[in-house]
């Protein structure tokens, strides 16, 4: 294995990434909604195009903008089909971001035929982590890649504000009834974490892709979730497994293909795919409630 | 005019499915839109939708196995069959997990199919890249199953999915019983000593089996739609399921049919996104119009039932002002003017309330201008709030006396108490409230009322 | 002068008067006209209610005489078709800081991350107001009342790992954590070991001394006599209200339990025996 500054870059890019969606993803997990996470990521698609045809240019900011706006407008479409339609609300979002979904992949293909400008929705799904220590820009006596750096910046935006709303967010995530009672607005928490959700996805997809994202808004939160019992101790684990797997995942990337005489492969994949194996030892071994650990009977007295 | 001309000739040949290669698309589309539709409807009222999102992007790494073992064995890597072979083994494996997380630890629903919606699908993209690389063959065009490609199908694929889909109609058909108590009631099920276990899983291969033969046509994101959109839109239109079943294999095959005709015009344009997007105009129609469980029917019972509850409040309160005016005894009091600021005082209303209740009277006729601040019933008015205020001291009293089943009958809105609870019972109501006392106000032989009391039938 | 003119007249003197029935600040809970419809069926009808200060009032009626909904429309938890609440003679998103609310049990994940201390704390949430963090002295107050509620002991426990009865407990301590003055519990009896019952009775009993009002949804008959001093009886409509010696009468049960009176089990019998 031959190891590089460009996987240096690659795997604190992906650690980033990762971090930043495990923290939002924690609250997901606790208000069982940790499918949003993947109808968001594939609904920006039209966003991106619309962007992208008002502009009438691949400039980055009114696509990330159209991406961020299309995510949130997910949850409220999600969130109408279910209440005013009486719809399930699995089936709502399915529908919804399936929609979109469509709409993107067909509002590409007419930019395409009229603007003559390619724009690959794969590059939405898989993302080019490989790619990302190519586009560096200095930053003081630094040269970072130009993802890191975006990265870092939502990662401290989500950290600053559930730091500041950490009991907003845990009452509503635990008791919305309770917490609509107190006078603190569930329905505000939750557009606001879709915002968060929306905004990391966005700002996640052309240097990771969409994979990476849904894997880490949910896998590294749920592995934590088995392991403690006090809420700030998940999200520091799952902050922990989503670094944890960003740089095993490379590792085994672009070491693991070769033995079978294979190319590497992609990183974000397999960051997903560590993650994943992570939750499954997680899942069968750990000592409180493990599926192969006989279960310690330590329910008290009533 | 002549170019208008060919194109209404174009978009005819492509409807009336004239030429082969568009007729083979159709058909197969159309077929797995209506086996999507009915299996699909089953998930849907098993709160089940997104289980297909999750089969769907766990096929992903056997998709990618399959190729590999088949070029390695010497064979062709791309032998559709066999792709979805795989597919279909580790969609069931991913299904087969979410299943084991649900129920050996405390993660809930959502939360398992997202892991191993996006573990499968990373490991598959991981896999596909890596036999991209393989000497032997071109893995160009797996990618195909993320984004589906119709017109890359030949024949044998399309003859294939045909094949698939309507085995699984006929299927579904043959169980219709079956699922449809598994979705109804799963513990009566089982207290039939039915294989509850059992039919799940038949359910759960045969939605196996229509998300794999989707893939190709289109892509494993979208192929959920397939499953729960014609569904979805035909539950607004009816509360039973068979007519259900119907609709939503009706839809179904109509998206297929006119998403894949739709493409075969613009051939730019994938026809598994204007599919999804021609099954989501049907939903969005169904969702408001829908004449069962629509938006704008619900909005406007909710509308009515306002109305109504208003109209009622406001009737009967003149009534019993009337009546505690009168000297309370038998016979209806007379029908004279009422104060604003008395009705004011009756009922919580605010004066914005009342006003708009005093124009819905006055339009239906029910109140008479008077003068200054007075209002008064009119003829037809003063009968109907001497039937509500009846209707509701009789519907009080049955919820006193029969409370254990009351709730169940009580239909407020019911023109005569007696067509729900028959002439006897509100005799003897009206008996008991007469002993109570609170019955002195009711009029004794109100002929209005009782010219028109039919027995229920 | 037509109507319409009367009512935009609006500004005159005694007409303002005629916001009525008019409640003073005195009156923890004044119910108007109240009907609540899911769907279009109606759940509640008109209920029309008083509720005196400083009583512990229990709700009683049959399954599905709408007690959960007639606490939850009061907290604008769900729609009122028509009607008006008011908290100490406001209205309740004006009076928020008076109401503490004890939701049932099954309504929230306990398996959710947070151990008892925590949850008692959330009671503070409303005091803290929004951005501030949790303090010591909030901390402090949470484990005053998980202490007294006699569960100091289990304040770092998990609240999956805690009993039916201590899970009750630990709301019951969140609830008087909040210091509210009128309070809605929905059915804080159900599926509790007799200590517990024992411990709910007599926080209740010290929350009418310290003069606040508390609401319970109860379905068990045998105990109201002795648990409430107060008694709502409910089905769709209030059948009945007032004080329990008044109320609680075999004719009223009868009327409020019709035909299932009957049928009602080992404290249906005692009820009656006691009656006799």
């Amino acid at each position: 294995m031959i190891w590089l500054l460009d996987d240096t870059w690659i795997v604190i890019t992906g650690a980033l990434c990762a971090v930043a969606c495990a923290l939002p993803g924690c609250f997901m997990v606790l208000r069982k909604m940790s499918m949003m996470g993947d109808a968001i990521s594939h609904a920006v698609l039209p966003g991106l195009a619309i962007g992208y045809l008002v502009a009438e240019s691949r400039d980055a900011l009114p696509m990330l903008l159209g991406a961020a706006l299309v995510g949130v407008l997910t949850a409220l479409f999600t969130q109408w089909v279910g209440q005013f339609g009486n719809v399930d609300r699995g089936a709502a979002m399915g529908i919804v971001f399936t929609t979109l979904f469509a709409l993107g992949l067909v509002l590409i293909e007419r930019a395409a035929d009229h603007e003559n400008i390619d724009l690959d929705p794969s590059c939405v799904l898989y993302g080019a982590l490989e790619m990302a220590p190519l586009d560096l820009m200095t930053l003081g006596a630094w040269e970072i890649p130009r993802a890191a750096l975006w990265l870092a910046v939502v990662l401290l935006l989500n950290l600053l504000i559930i730091l500041l709303l950490y009991k907003e967010f845990n009452l509503s995530s635990f008791d919305p009834s309770l917490a609509s009672t107190l006078g603190i607005n569930a329905t505000f928490m939750h557009y606001l974490l879709m915002s968060m959700v929306a905004v990391t996805t966005v700002a996640s997809f052309e240097a990771v892709g969409s994979i990476i994202v849904i894997a880490m808004l949910i896998v590294p939160g749920a592995t934590a979730y088995l392991l403690t019992q006090r809420l700030w101790v998940m999200l520091l684990l799952s902050a922990l497994f989503g670094i944890l797997a960003s740089a095993l995942g490379h590792v085994v990337a672009i070491t693991v293909p070769t033995w079978f005489g294979f190319d590497s492969t992609s990183s974000s994949g397999m960051m997903a795919t560590i993650a994943g194996l992570l939750f499954l030892l997680v899942w069968l071994f750990n000592p409180r409630e493990g599926v192969w650990v006989p279960r310690r009977v330590n329910k008290t007295e009533s | 005019m002549s170019e208008s001309g060919t194109l209404l000739a174009d978009v005819l040949q492509v409807l009336l499915l004239q030429t082969h290669n568009t007729r083979t698309v159709v058909l197969s589309t159309a077929l797995l839109g209506m086996a999507s539709g009915l299996v699909g409807s089953f998930l849907l009222l098993r709160k089940r939708s997104l289980m297909g999102d999750a089969l769907s992007h766990a096929s992903l790494p056997g998709i990618a196995i399959a190729f590999l073992l088949m070029v390695k064995l010497g064979g062709n890597g791309k032998f559709l069959p066999g792709l979805l072979a795989g597919g279909t083994l580790t969609g069931l494996l991913g299904v087969g997990w979410v299943m084991a997380i649900r129920k050996k630890s405390k993660i809930k629903d959502d939360t398992a199919m997202g892991i191993v919606l996006s573990v499968f699908y990373g490991l598959g993209v991981a896999m596909l890249q890596m036999v991209s690389s393989v000497p032997e063959a071109s893995a160009a065009g797996l990618e195909s199953f993320i984004l589906g490609k119709t017109a890359s199908m030949v024949t044998q694929d399309l003859v294939l999915i045909a094949g698939v889909a309507s085995l699984t109609i006929l299927f579904s058909l043959l169980l219709l019983k079956e699922f449809t108590l598994l979705c109804f009631d799963e513990t009566f099920m089982h207290s039939l000593g039915w294989p509850v276990q059992r039919v799940d899983t038949i359910l759960l291969i045969l939605v196996t089996a229509v998300t794999v033969i989707g893939l190709q046509a289109v892509g494993l994101i979208l192929i959920i739609a397939f499953l729960i959109t014609p569904a979805a839109a035909a539950r607004f239109w009816t509360n039973t399921l068979s007519h259900m079943l119907l609709l939503a294999a009706l839809i179904g095959a109509l998206s297929g049919w006119l998403g894949s005709s739709i493409s075969a015009l613009y051939p730019n344009l994938p026809a598994g996104a204007l599919i999804v997007l021609v099954a989501a105009g049907v939903f969005l129609f169904s969702m408001f119009f829908g004449g069962a469980r629509g938006v704008l029917r619900r909005g406007w019972l909710h509308i009515r039932l306002r109305r109504r509850v208003g109209r009622q409040h406001l009737l009967r309160a003149v009534f019993e002002l009337l009546e505690a005016r009168g000297e309370a005894l038998a016979g209806w009091p007379p029908n004279e003017p009422v104060k604003l600021e008395e009705l004011l005082a009756k009922r919580s209303w605010s004066h914005g309330r009342l006003k708009q209740l005093l124009r819905q009277a006055r339009r239906e006729d029910h109140i008479e201008r008077a003068p200054g601040s007075w209002v008064q019933l009119s003829e037809s008015g003063f009968a109907e709030a001497a039937r509500h205020t009846r209707n509701h001291r009789l519907w009080e009293m049955y919820l006193i006396t029969h409370a254990d089943v009351a709730t169940q009958h009580v239909d407020r809105d019911a023109d005569l108490v007696e067509h729900v609870l028959g002439v006897e019972l509100v005799r003897k109501l009206e008996q008991k409230l007469t002993e109570e006392g609170v019955a002195l106000n009711l009029p004794a032989s109100p002929h209005l009322i009782s010219k028109t009391v039919e027995p229920a039938s | 002068m037509g109507i319409d003119a009367v009512l935009e007249d609006r500004p005159s003197a005694s007409q303002r008067i005629r916001e009525v029935p008019s409640h003073p600040d005195t009156v923890p809970l004044a119910i108007d006209d109240l009907t609540v419809a899911y769907q279009s069926k109606p759940v509640l009808w008109d209920i029309d209610l008083d509720i005196p200060e400083g009583k512990l009032v229990g709700i009683v009626g049959p399954n599905g005489a709408g007690k959960s909904t007639l606490i939850k429309a009061c907290l604008d938890l769900v729609p009122k078709a028509s009607g008006r609440v008011k908290v100490y003679g406001k209205a309740y998103s004006e009076n928020r800081s008076l109401v503490g609310y004890v939701p049932q049990r099954e309504s929230v994940d306990w398996d959710y991350p947070v151990s008892a201390l925590d949850v008692v704390t959330m009671g503070t949430y409303g005091r803290i107001g929004l951005f501030n963090p949790v303090r010591k002295k909030h901390r402090e107050e949470a484990m005053q009342a998980l202490e007294h509620v006699g569960i100091g002991h289990l304040a770092k426990r998990q609240i999956s790992q805690l009993s039916g009865g201590q899970q009750q407990r630990v709301f019951l301590a969140r609830a008087l954590a909040q210091d509210a003055k009128l309070y809605f519990m929905d059915e804080p009896f159900a599926a509790v070991d007799a200590a517990t019952e024992q411990a709910i009775v007599g926080l209740l009993h010290e929350l009418k001394e310290q003069g606040k009002t508390v609401l319970v949804v109860h379905h068990d008959l045998a105990s109201v006599s002795q648990y409430f001093d107060w008694v709502v009886l409910l089905n769709m409509r209030v059948v009945n209200a007032g004080p329990t010696e008044e109320v609680f009468t075999r004719e009223n049960l009868k009327a409020t339990y019709g035909g299932k009176l009957a049928l009602l089990d080992e404290a249906g019998q005692a009820l009656r025996d006691s009656l006799r």
